[in-house]
């Protein structure tokens, strides 16, 4: 074991350290999709498209083409690259409210129409670019900004289990998984599947990764990982949902 | 797969919405991607019926937002790529052509305005300018084209392509529901066979590497401060403000000794046209004034006209859109203002006529 932090290939030196608060689980999220990239050797191939989230400061993260688009926008930009020039790796990337609340339904299309792209959403159970709203992600009772007296399930609803939904409305092809920053080699593990079932040319593939937002959950380092280890995984659980190629090998 | 989609030139009858595809086709557009609303429907029916025996592809979106944002990321790719809307989808659209402004994404969109606000007619009307011309957030900018005539629509699609590659600006084709559905005569042709060359295309992410070397490209729409965003745009202002001359087309006649002078655009610069030309012929000093660029607008030139004559006649099938352009273009003009507003509704040559002698 080295002591200095290994970077992965694919990660553009020259924007280092990155830019998100200490703690933050985008950085870890990226650096598992970042080995995943180089363990494939597709860095050459790979268009990453970011949205308008704390996702938006890793427009210049990789040494990959990069296409920053809207809040919620990101899915159907990379679909649209896809489609027009199939050669390309596309991945969408993008938080838990660009995903699930304004993107929701570029979400559901693209897998309905089981796009040949690679949609990864970071779910960290809050909108933290904007200074911590309630996302459609935040758990029951927990407090935001907009939820100060903890999300009452009455009124908001219970928190959007994504990766189940996205697994109920694809059929063969589609690669679904949820990953937690608590478990990077596994993390890693289901975003090169979720790669290499786009390169099969399969069809749609989702990893939400559930991550930390320290600064807006106003968590110490303990707490944070308590919440990420304990807390989130009794509302979303960690695994394989859905895997195209374990069916073949049946 | 077959060979080029027109040989040489032809004469043909058809809707506007079909001549669009088939503009689309010569312009060798590689991919549409859309959204159904009326009165464009029938572009996507042309397309996805020809495009494929070309070797073209169509992809059938959520939404606008997403038929908007498809053709932004097919356009990053290299690709010619289209969109067309009406009406309620134009709103949506406003979205993707806005991050098109600040990224500069040559991005291609054809409208065909039906009447609003709301879900309104699905027939006709010329109640998008002001969202079509300046819908985005921000003030970005963008090149917009009215087109009157079948002809022109054929002509202007393909140009848009060129426009919009060559300048680095979105580009639009403003139609209408009337212009969409009617049909109507005119040429059709393979630019090449004309010597137009169309402007050569260029992947922004997903090149090949050169030499084996990749130099991946990072395009951003989001800036940190205040100054590094007014950099950029103050290029953009400068760019644009000096292209803005070679892009500007409109049509004027009968204007030097007009003591009036009809203003209009689009479709209804058809009956204006008409009408000026019988008032001339009753002896009535009338001229006619058309802008093809809604934006960039044709200030300077209608400026000249306005400092000529003694009225404006302002004609249109909305509540004024076209006029705030001219207002703005001719800003300290004494030249008088007369309107004829229809909003969301045809006008004929008679009207205009009775319009111009009430006012005469
Ligand atoms: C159309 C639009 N609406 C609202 C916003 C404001 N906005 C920016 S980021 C954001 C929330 C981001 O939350 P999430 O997607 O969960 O990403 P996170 O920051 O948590 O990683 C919002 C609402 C926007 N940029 N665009
Ligand atoms: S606000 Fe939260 S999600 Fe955003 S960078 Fe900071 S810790 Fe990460
Ligand atoms: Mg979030």
């Amino acid at each position: 074991m080295t002591s200095i932090p290994q970077m992965p290939k694919s990660w553009r030196l020259e924007t280092k350290p990155h830019k998100f608060c200490p703690g933050c689980g985008h950085g870890l999220v990226l650096k598992a999709l970042g080995e995943a990239i180089d363990e494939l050797g597709i860095q050459d191939k790979v268009i990453f498209g970011c949205d308008i989230g704390c996702s938006l400061l890793a427009w210049d993260f990789f040494n990959v083409d990069t296409v920053q688009t809207h809040h919620g926008r990101t899915t159907p930009v990379v679909t649209g690259v896809k489609r027009a020039n199939p050669d390309t790796i596309c991945i969408a990337y993008m938080g838990d409210g660009g995903g699930y609340a304004i993107g929701s339904q570029h979400l559901v299309n693209a897998a309905a129409r089981n796009e040949r792209i690679t949609a990864i959403l970071v779910n960290n159970c809050n909108y933290a670019m904007t200074g911590g709203q309630m996302a459609p992600t935040t758990l029951p009772g927990m407090k935001t900004e907009t939820s100060p007296y903890g999300r009452d399930i009455k009124e908001a609803g219970y928190p959007t289990q994504g990766p189940e939904m996205v697994a109920a409305i694809t059929r063969d092809g589609s690669y679904v998984a949820r990953g937690t920053i608590a478990n990077l080699k596994q993390l890693k593990g289901y975003f090169k599947k979720a790669l290499e079932n786009q390169m099969a040319g399969n069809g749609f593939s989702f990893v939400e990764a559930l991550a930390s937002c320290p600064t807006n959950w106003r968590t110490n380092a303990k707490d944070t990982w308590n919440f990420v280890e304990k807390e989130m995984p009794k509302y979303f659980k960690v695994g394989e949902i859905k895997n195209p190629a374990e069916k073949e090998g049946e | 797969m077959a060979d080029k989609p027109i040989q040489g030139e032809k004469r043909v009858f058809m809707t506007g919405n079909e001549v669009v595809a088939w503009a689309a086709l010569a312009a060798q557009a590689d991919i549409m991607y859309g959204y159904p609303i009326t009165p464009q429907n029938e572009i996507m029916h042309y397309w996805t019926r020809m495009a494929p025996k070309f070797g073209k592809r169509f992809l059938q979106t959520e939404d606008e937002l997403s038929a908007g944002f498809t053709t932004l990321g097919g356009v990053l790719a290299g690709r010619r790529a289209f969109t067309a809307t009406a009406g309620p989808g134009n709103t949506l659209m406003q979205e993707p052509m806005s991050m098109a402004e600040m990224m500069r994404i040559p991005s291609v969109v054809v409208i065909q305005q039906r009447g609003g606000p709301s879900t309104a007619t699905v027939i006709y009307s010329q109640q998008e300018v002001t969202m079509t011309a300046y819908g985005g957030n921000g003030e970005g900018f963008r090149i917009v084209y009215s087109t009157g005539t079948h002809q022109e629509l054929f002509d202007y699609t393909i140009k848009a392509f060129n426009t919009a590659w060559k300048y680095r600006f979105p580009t639009f084709v403003l139609g209408d529901g009337y212009q969409a559905k009617m049909r109507e005569s005119l040429t059709i042709y393979d630019p090449q066979d004309k010597g137009m060359e169309m402007v050569k295309t260029e992947a922004f992410i997903g090149k090949e590497p050169v030499n084996g070397i990749k130099e991946p490209n990072h395009i951003r729409n989001t800036y940190n401060t205040e100054e590094e965003l007014f950099d950029v745009l103050a290029k953009y202002m400068e760019d644009y403000l000096k292209i803005a001359p070679e892009i500007v087309e409109y049509q004027e006649f009968d204007c030097d000794d007009a003591d009036l002078v009809v203003v209009s655009h689009g479709v209804v610069s058809r009956a204006a046209k008409g009408a000026v030309q019988e008032l001339r012929s009753e002896g009535y000093k009338v001229g006619y004034f058309r802008p093809i660029t809604l934006r960039p607008f044709p200030a300077e030139q209608l400026r000249a006209v306005a400092d000529k004559t003694k009225t404006l006649l302002l004609v249109e099938s909305a509540y004024g859109q076209m006029a705030k352009l001219v207002k703005d273009a001719i800003f300290g003009s004494t030249v008088a203002i007369e309107n004829l507003f229809k909003p969301g509704v045809g006008i004929t040559s008679e009207e205009v006529v009775d319009k111009v002698k009430g006012l005469l």
